[in-house]
């Protein structure tokens, strides 16, 4: 299958493999942050790590939207659903999230909620337009990638008069995220990042130059496929050994240097940056994520049924916080596979399939039970 | 006297479920019209037959799906393929179906006519009568259209074990063909995501191909139909039965381009999704190969290949050798697998 195969093909994975144990030095580690869920994913889902060195070591970041999502936004959202009796519209996903007292989207769905999976902002608005009686509102999360469709169905929602439509905005910025993670007070060590694919599209490659420039760490833009990981992982560790911190592009069949100019137009047109945002794992990030501006909120469904800023905490003992942040892994974590598991999630590391913890123990745990076995 | 039951512009209604006269008429034009049989024609609560000297087997199942119709079959052929491949997988020859109906109030005669068409189609092709059922109407919005409940008996024949907890390591995997064609057919043709795939469904009665593997003789340990749940669920049922580990190569499992492609922009993964007329045996890997080639001899065995083998794991894992060379689990499904946001 083009642009699929060629990215999987075991024998050229073989030759990055071996260029990566003759080129990484095996007196120092490579500590090097995917940020993206959807590399976690694939490092899990192909065993990228069983073909690399020990001492080159993935550091799973916060990039999975589902995962930096608060508990407290997903208490919202629940309340619109279940007290404003709203049609309340997400990506499939968000829907088992848990939210406070071991509630979630899907257990109001189940209690009788009209709450409706939708696979894209154009379904919500169908249904707004299908049910004009009744209050229609898209929980709308995600980076840069899922934040132009939104704007998209909002000025859709506008010129066509669609007063019963609108949306719980929660969409985060990339480059935020990596500033906090950078800027902590006790920062995790990285050596530098895969940096996100689709994000990338959108924002394009030079957002990133900061993190090159003012942080000197090197970045390069990575692609979701397997390849693009493994020749990804090998140009960041090129960069180490010659001691350089540039932003490279190894996704270059889909980011150019500006990425999606119109994309981004559109969320400069619809949206505005709030003063600050919580993150799961991450806390209140200053300028991290978008509103709707003062031209469109009368579609913001935070303003329209006049939300509480809920703050709410974790489970005891998830450690999903500082797996967000690279500090911790998911086998640091005391309730991984106990209490916590796919089938039971208690942090939202373990509910997404993009998620660290969600990853490791459907794909990974194989490698720990080899380790054991050997060590037997 | 009553006007003929009108298939073409008519619907259900409450009375067809009311064990009245219109009920009667509903089955005798619909059903036995199209199911008919010496067995379903005595008109009994029950139906009467001799019953043979050996080992019977028994299964249920119930049919919920949407859409009704959907490339390569309907709610009606799934549900008799679906009874007759689990009745099937003990090696048994199915003997007899039941059929039963819960019908929703306004629910169109002519689409139940198309549903009851196909399944008498189906049960004669698997040569698997359907000798008795039942019919209830729920009022409108209490069902989904049609829910279809199936019974089927089965004989084994004399000297075949074939049971889930009988995997030992050494034995070979073999899988009977491509995996995932139903259920990208399926969610190719759900109404709020509809996308361009010649993919039919796979919906299938599995008998004849089980009837020539079971005629070899050979020793098959274990055959399962990965249907809800696919091929990973599967493997990891029969490995926690069977107390052993499961190891398969990624690169040997046939998906069609279309279902690889449409996962892809899913965000699902192949091995987890539905099939129906697909099977797994697990066998002694000195009679594997010349299994293999009988199921390759059968048109729904044509695409059968080794996928892997049995081995020791106290752990019950199913683990992969990736395309890609890495190895990783391919652990029990949580829930349904949920497109990716991104």
């Amino acid at each position: 299958m083009k642009y699929i195969d060629e990215f999987r093909e075991q024998t050229l994975a073989q030759k990055i493999a071996t260029a990566i144990k003759q080129e990484a030095d095996s007196n120092r580690t490579y500590r090097l942050m995917e940020f993206c869920g959807g590399h976690t994913h694939a490092i899990f889902r192909y065993g990228i790590q069983d073909l690399l060195p020990a001492n080159v070591e993935f550091i799973h970041g916060p990039g999975c939207p589902v995962c930096v999502l608060p508990i407290g936004r997903i208490d919202n959202a629940i309340e619109l659903a279940e007290q404003h009796k709203v049609i309340l519209c997400t990506y499939a996903d968000v829907l088992r999230v848990p939210a406070s007292q071991s509630n979630s989207l899907l257990k109001a769905k189940a209690a009788g909620s009209d709450i409706r999976m939708v696979y894209s902002t154009q379904d919500a608005l169908q249904i707004a337009r299908d049910n004009p009686t009744q209050e229609v509102v898209f929980f709308a999360i995600g980076f840069e990638t899922t934040t132009p469709p939104t704007a998209v169905a909002i000025k859709q929602a506008h010129a066509e008069g669609l007063h019963n439509f609108s949306v719980f905005c929660n969409h985060v910025l990339t480059p935020s995220a990596m500033l906090a993670i950078l800027d902590a007070p006790e920062p995790v060590a990285i050596d530098g990042f895969l940096g996100p694919s689709h994000v990338s599209t959108i924002i394009g490659s030079q957002a990133y130059n900061i993190f090159a420039e003012e942080y000197h760490k090197p970045i390069v833009i990575a692609g979701f496929e397997p390849l693009d990981v493994m020749q990804s992982s090998l140009m960041l560790i090129r960069q180490l050994n010659a001691h350089q911190h540039k932003v490279e592009n190894e996704y270059t069949r889909a980011v150019t240097p500006t990425g999606n100019v119109k994309a981004q137009q559109l969320m400069q047109e619809v949206f505005c940056l709030r003063e600050q945002f919580e993150w799961r794992g991450l806390g209140l990030i200053a300028n991290s994520a978008l509103k709707l501006n003062a031209d469109y909120t009368h579609f913001d469904a935070e303003l329209r049924f006049q939300l509480p800023a809920i703050s709410a905490t974790d489970v005891k003992g998830c450690e999903c916080p500082a797996i967000l942040r690279g500090a911790k892994r998911p086998v640091d974590c005391k309730l991984l596979g106990t209490v916590c598991t796919p089938e039971n999630p208690m942090g939202s590391c373990m509910v997404s399939s993009e998620g660290a913890c969600a990853a490791y123990w459907s794909y990974g745990r194989l490698r720990a039970s080899n380790k054991t076995e050997q060590a037997q | 006297m009553r006007a003929a039951l009108d298939l073409k512009n008519g619907q259900v209604n409450l009375s067809h479920g009311s064990g009245g006269r219109a009920m009667a008429q509903l089955i005798d034009t619909l059903f036995i019209k199209h199911f008919d049989n010496d067995l379903l024609r005595q008109g009994n609560d029950q139906a009467s037959f001799n019953v043979t000297s050996g080992h019977m087997v028994m299964s249920t199942d119930s049919h919920v799906i949407t859409p009704l119709f959907f490339p390569g079959g309907d709610i009606g052929s799934l549900a008799v393929h679906g009874t007759v491949n689990d009745v099937a997988m003990a090696g048994a020859e199915p003997l007899y179906l039941s059929a039963g109906f819960i019908l929703e109030e306004g629910f169109p005669l002519a689409d139940l006519e198309k549903i009851v068409i196909s399944m008498a189609a189906a049960a004669r092709h698997a040569n698997t009568p359907i000798i008795t059922g039942d019919t209830k109407v729920v009022e409108r919005g209490k069902g989904d259209g049609v829910f279809i409940n199936t019974c089927g008996i089965g004989r084994v024949p004399a000297g075949v074990n074939i049971s889930g907890d009988r995997a030992r390591a050494g034995d070979a995997i073999i899988l009977s063909g491509s995996i995932g064609d139903h259920g990208v057919a399926i969610m190719s043709s759900r109404e709020n995501l509809q996308f361009g795939t010649s993919i039919c469904s796979d919906s299938a009665a599995l008998n004849g191909l089980v009837a020539d593997m079971v005629s070899t003789g050979i020793d098959i340990h274990c055959l399962r139909d990965p249907t809800r749940g696919g091929l990973a669920t599967t493997l990891n049922e029969l490995a926690t039965q069977s107390a052993v580990g499961m190891k398969i190569a990624e690169p040997k499992i046939p998906i069609q381009a279309e279902v690889k492609a449409a996962c892809e922009i899913l965000g699902l993964d192949p091995l987890y999704v539905a099939n129906e007329g697909k099977l797994v045996c697990i066998c002694p890997a000195e009679h594997a190969e010349s299994l293999l080639a009988i199921m390759q001899q059968h048109p729904l065995g044509h695409a059968a290949v080794i996928i892997g083998q049995v081995i020791d794991d106290s752990n019950h894992f199913v683990q992969m050798t990736t395309a890609f060379g890495g190895g990783r689990i391919v652990d029990w499904l949580a829930a349904e697998q949920l497109p990716r946001i991104c």
